[in-house]
């Protein structure tokens, strides 16, 4: 630790990075640099210039678009909320548990994110579905069908988002480390009060940005939805599903709800994460 | 205040820690040796943060490590509490919130935990940071209000894990001295690990110094300086060590040649002794003296150090010259450096009179 104040440091960087000369950074690096930027940045631009906007109001306050925006919202929600509750303490135990094969359980919980979506909700229906393992149990003990639901689009979610939080989290957990952790300890906190009062602290803007990835995620959720729970208007046509849809039967309102979705996404982003990131400091 | 007692092992793969240690109520114990000679491991033993492979600790009359009946009590509840060279303050709490902390995780109210944080920032002169957050504190005012929280649960043995080494040269005399206060002067029983000389001078009752996992030298800390037993305490005290058997007018090598000085009166000949001299006894010729001096050797030139007011000649063994004068040091003065006008590599004669040489008997 340097004896320096911490915003003297900062400010020691700004002006430094004034008269930085950018070394390590080749000019011919900008050519790709931008091409890749372009590939994200310009759909976006093209879609809003294909957009009805004279017929925008209109096509986003119709009765189908805000039931799919709310229950976008609310599952997203949901689901973000059910990552954190049981993703967070995964985090915490690859990150900090000694079990053997922690490795291999590490690289099983990034199967949602390579595996294809509509993959992964047919998975979720053959596990869940009411011949499938878990959901035969469930509909003759409890009476409870879960696919072609809202909670089906709820577990879809949870499932390709997960990844996003806990990989996140135990990264944020790995750089903390455990010597705060061994400090509080010393001081006579309980591992319980340890967690709270400074592994969570701590580790609180990666958490914040692991849900805020996660949330966009489980907005974004198609193919596992799709498959898995269907598309119902009003239990499980999520604003992807919508979209999707409308892309048949009328473009522009298509279109019109690409556009909304990028807005609700680049606010998560934009408005969230940086927050997050910051932080504590 | 309670003292404690311990007698552990504990296999690393680099080493194994074989100690038997124990301190009074009130005593302040420094804990010298080379990296990877155990020292983090024995604190992290003592605050319950290790689990040793065999043996016990005691706090007080209370055991709270026992490796035949499986006792292990948890760090939370042994009242041993650590300063480690950063202060580590908990970032997303204000100074104060830091320093109630423990008192908090003790149960105690927040008013009562603020107000007993409140007193122990002021004693240690950091009242006015009590709202800040470590981020806006410099790195000696982190270590001070840390020192503040590691004592605010009022833990009946400390570990200090070398809590100068990070600071600023300007921060540490401070430092040393709210030490001295806080620690020393208050009776706090402590384990202090440093690797400098006078720190442990200024902090320490008693000195032990660990080589290897094991327990090679220990005494009052004035003892153990002035008259070092093992190499790497002389190397801390500043001074030159050669070991051998003690004979009759001095010290024998293992390989032979002889060392002249002046025996203690434990000394008995042919018994394990080291010779000790410090660097400024050294005096350096280009060619061989005549004269008083019944110590001079041969010696390869092998480092050119400077000092704050001297330049410290490190030796190595030469051709025709004994064994034992590698690494020793001599101090001379950068004038004389000039007039001898040599390099790493040239050969140079050590002369140290005999009455200058003290030869301590060694333990083993």
């Amino acid at each position: 630790m340097t004896a320096t104040l911490p915003a003297q440091a900062d400010a020691e960087r700004k002006a430094h990075d004034r008269h930085d000369i950018g070394i390590g950074l080749p000019r011919w690096l900008w050519l790709p640099a931008v091409a890749a930027f372009t590939l994200v940045a310009l759909p976006v631009v093209g879609l809003a210039l294909e957009a009805d906007w004279a017929r925008m109001p209109e096509l986003l306050l119709s009765e189908s678009a805000l039931t799919a925006l709310r229950l976008s919202l609310e599952t997203a929600g949901i689901s973000t909320l059910l990552c954190v509750l049981f993703g967070g303490p995964l985090a915490a135990i690859l990150a900090r548990s000694r079990l053997p094969g922690l490795r291999v359980l590490r690289s099983l919980v990034l199967l949602p994110l390579v595996l294809p979506p509509v993959v992964g909700g047919l998975a979720l229906l053959f596990t869940v579905g009411r011949t499938g393992l878990i959901g035969q149990a469930l509909h003759l003990w409890f009476g409870i069908t879960i696919p072609f639901t809202t909670a089906a689009v709820i577990l879809a979610q949870t499932f390709v988002a997960m990844p996003f939080l806990v990989v996140s989290l135990e990264g944020a957990l790995r750089t903390a480390g455990q010597r705060y952790e061994a400090v509080a300890a010393t001081l006579g906190a309980s591992a319980g009060l340890v967690f709270r009062r400074v592994t969570v602290p701590l580790v609180l803007p990666g958490l914040v940005s692991g849900a805020v990835l996660a949330f966009a995620r489980a907005m974004g959720e198609f193919g596992a939805t799709i498959a898995f729970a269907g598309s119902l208007e009003g239990t499980t046509r999520t604003l992807p599903l919508l979209v999707y849809l409308e892309r048949e039967v009328d473009i522009d309102s298509a279109i019109a709800l690409s556009l909304m979705i990028v807005v609700v996404s680049l606010l998560v982003i934009v408005v969230l994460r940086p927050r997050g990131a910051e932080g504590l400091r | 205040m309670t003292g404690f007692e311990l007698a552990v092992k504990l296999h690393r793969p680099e080493f194994t820690l074989d100690v038997a240690i124990a301190a009074e109520p009130g005593e302040v114990l420094a804990v010298l040796g080379p990296n990877g000679a155990g020292k983090s491991t024995l604190l992290g033993v003592l605050a319950g943060l290790l689990r040793p492979d065999s043996g016990y600790v005691r706090l007080g009359e209370r055991p709270v490590t026992d490796t035949t009946s499986g006792l292990l009590v948890p760090p939370h509840r042994r009242g041993v509490g650590l300063l480690a060279q950063q202060g580590l303050l908990f970032p997303h709490l204000t100074a104060l919130a830091n320093v109630a902390f423990g008192p908090r995780a003790q149960g105690m109210r927040k008013a009562a935990a603020e107000e007993r944080a409140r007193r122990l920032l002021a004693e240690v002169d950091a009242a006015e940071f009590a709202g800040r957050k470590p981020a806006k504190l410099s790195g000696g005012q982190q270590q001070r209000v840390a020192l503040a929280r590691a004592l605010a649960p009022e833990p009946g043995v400390m570990l200090l894990d070398e809590p100068l080494a990070a600071l600023d040269v300007d921060a540490t005399p401070a430092m040393r001295a709210l030490l001295r206060r806080m620690i020393r002067d208050a009776k706090q029983t402590t384990v202090l690990v440093t690797h400098s000389a006078l720190d442990a001078l200024v902090l320490a009752d008693r000195v032990v110094v660990l080589t290897a996992g094991r327990v090679v030298e220990q005494g009052p800390t004035r003892d153990v300086l002035a008259r070092p037993r093992s190499p790497f305490a002389a190397r801390i005290a500043g001074l030159n060590l050669v070991s051998g058997r003690a004979c009759e007018g001095g010290l024998r090598t293992d390989d032979g040649p002889m060392v002249f000085g002046r025996g203690d009166a434990d000394v008995v000949a042919g018994d394990r002794a080291v010779a000790v001299f410090p660097p400024s006894s050294v005096a350096v010729h280009i060619e061989r003296p005549d004269g008083s001096p019944r110590n001079v050797v041969p010696v390869v030139l092998a480092a050119i150090e400077p000092r704050a007011d001297v330049v410290r000649l490190r030796a190595s063994a030469s051709a025709e010259g004994p064994e034992w004068v590698d690494g020793l040091a001599a101090d001379v003065t950068p004038a004389a450096v000039a007039e001898l006008n040599v390099e790493p590599g040239a050969g140079l004669w050590f002369a140290v009179k005999a009455t200058e040489v003290a030869i301590h008997a060694a333990g083993g």
